[in-house]
């Protein structure tokens, strides 16, 4: 559930099909740089109505979908 | 009781340096400035900030008709003043003349919105009849050189006003939350042979990512409340003019705003982010360009270090 509604929250930033999100990637790899990342935590945290900090850990879709899952 | 703007002004160093110069000098490149922020040059004070925020008060004073001998107060909102004391505005009455009162606020970013708030408050309990407000920078003095992060998104100029009563400012709201780590810059430690060593060096520091997202939350909240308290709906808005801080957090913003994107002016491309002088910088940029009109209803935005924010209304008045 979490995956999937990460996974949609990316795909509508990146204009793009979920199913062209693989959650092994990084950011740098889906061509995102940091400041986009920061726009996607902000998309994120309203989302999941959560918050969410930015650390150097975050750095492949699968690490933003386990930080979540320790927050909900 | 409110205020209105009879006149303004500016001035930009004539110095422009390109991101194609700054790659020469630091291992960054026009691609990566561009693309996260929108700059493409910014302006560079050779020779101290005084003259061009004394350049920018003197151009406001005579579009408003005015002498600097009718200003009763001269109010510089800046973070990189020449001197840590005297003040940027004792610094600018040496340039202009006259005797009145002259003082900093320091409110980095929101600079421009604080001097507007205490211009109205002065104005309206009857201490002045007239401001003459200046906006001024020299960031390039303030950030490390030799570092690429901080460095290249920053750049000089300045703005000015002349304040009267009038009734242009609908709405303004100002505010602060305390706290250093996300955008700051240290005094010099000094020798002072009783003072615990300090840390650090003096240069500005930025931590990007909260800052942007700090930027993104209060320009949606700060705008939208000055808009209910001015009863103002976004079809009637004709122009924001935000802190140019970055594009990519205006283009953030405004998606989040009832407000349609081309409303947002921006001038970043060529000035770089000019701390408290951006607004006033865009909003003389946009009256010589006859985008802004008499009857126009504007937005304007910032935030900045302390962390500082604040926003307006104004209707536009001076043709």
């Amino acid at each position: 559930m979490i995956k999937e509604k990460v996974i949609e929250v990316l795909a509508q930033y990146k204009d793009c099909a979920p199913e062209e999100i693989d959650v092994t990637q990084s950011f740098e790899e889906l061509k995102l740089d940091s400041l986009d990342t920061v726009e996607i935590v902000m998309n994120l945290e309203e989302a999941f109505e959560i918050e969410l900090k930015i650390t150097e850990e975050l750095k492949t879709v699968q690490d933003v979908i386990d930080a979540i899952t320790k927050l909900v | 009781m409110s205020i209105k703007i009879t006149g303004t002004g500016s001035c930009l160093p004539s110095l422009s340096i390109t991101n194609h110069d700054l790659s020469k000098i630091l291992d960054t490149s026009h691609e990566w400035i561009f693309s996260r922020t929108g700059i493409e040059s910014r302006h560079i004070c050779e020779n101290g900030l005084t003259p061009i925020a004394a350049e920018a008060g003197a151009e406001a004073l005579k579009d408003a008709g005015r002498t600097i001998e009718e200003i009763d107060y001269i109010l510089c909102a800046t973070v990189s003043p020449d001197y840590a004391t005297p003040s940027l505005a004792c610094m600018v009455q040496q340039e202009l003349g006259g005797t009145c009162p002259a003082l900093d606020i320091g409110a980095a970013c929101s600079g421009f919105l604080y001097g507007l708030d205490m211009a109205q408050a002065l104005i309206g309990s009857g201490k002045a009849e007239r401001i003459l407000l200046i906006a001024a920078e020299s960031m390039s003095s303030t950030v490390d050189w030799t570092k690429r992060d901080v460095s290249v998104l920053f750049g000089d100029g300045a703005g000015a006003v002349v304040l009267e009563e009038g009734a242009d400012l609908l709405a303004i709201s100002i505010g602060a939350v305390g706290r250093a780590e996300p955008l700051f810059m240290k005094r010099p430690a000094g020798n002072c042979p009783y003072a615990l060593p300090k840390s650090g060096d003096v240069y500005l520091h930025m931590d990007g990512q909260e800052i942007y997202k700090f930027a993104v939350n209060a320009m949606v909240r700060d705008i939208l409340h000055v808009m209910e308290a001015a009863n103002v709906s976004a079809e009637e808005v004709d122009y924001v003019l935000p802190h140019q801080a970055n594009l990519r957090i205006l283009d953030a913003a405004s998606k989040k705003l009832p407000i349609p994107a081309e409303k947002f002016l921006n001038n970043i491309r060529g000035t770089g982010n000019t701390s408290a002088a951006s607004i006033a910088i865009l909003l003389d940029e946009a009256r010589k360009s006859g985008t802004i009109r008499a009857g126009q209803l504007l937005v304007m935005s910032a935030f900045g270090a302390g962390l500082t924010t604040g926003a307006c209304i104004i209707k536009w008045s001076k043709d």
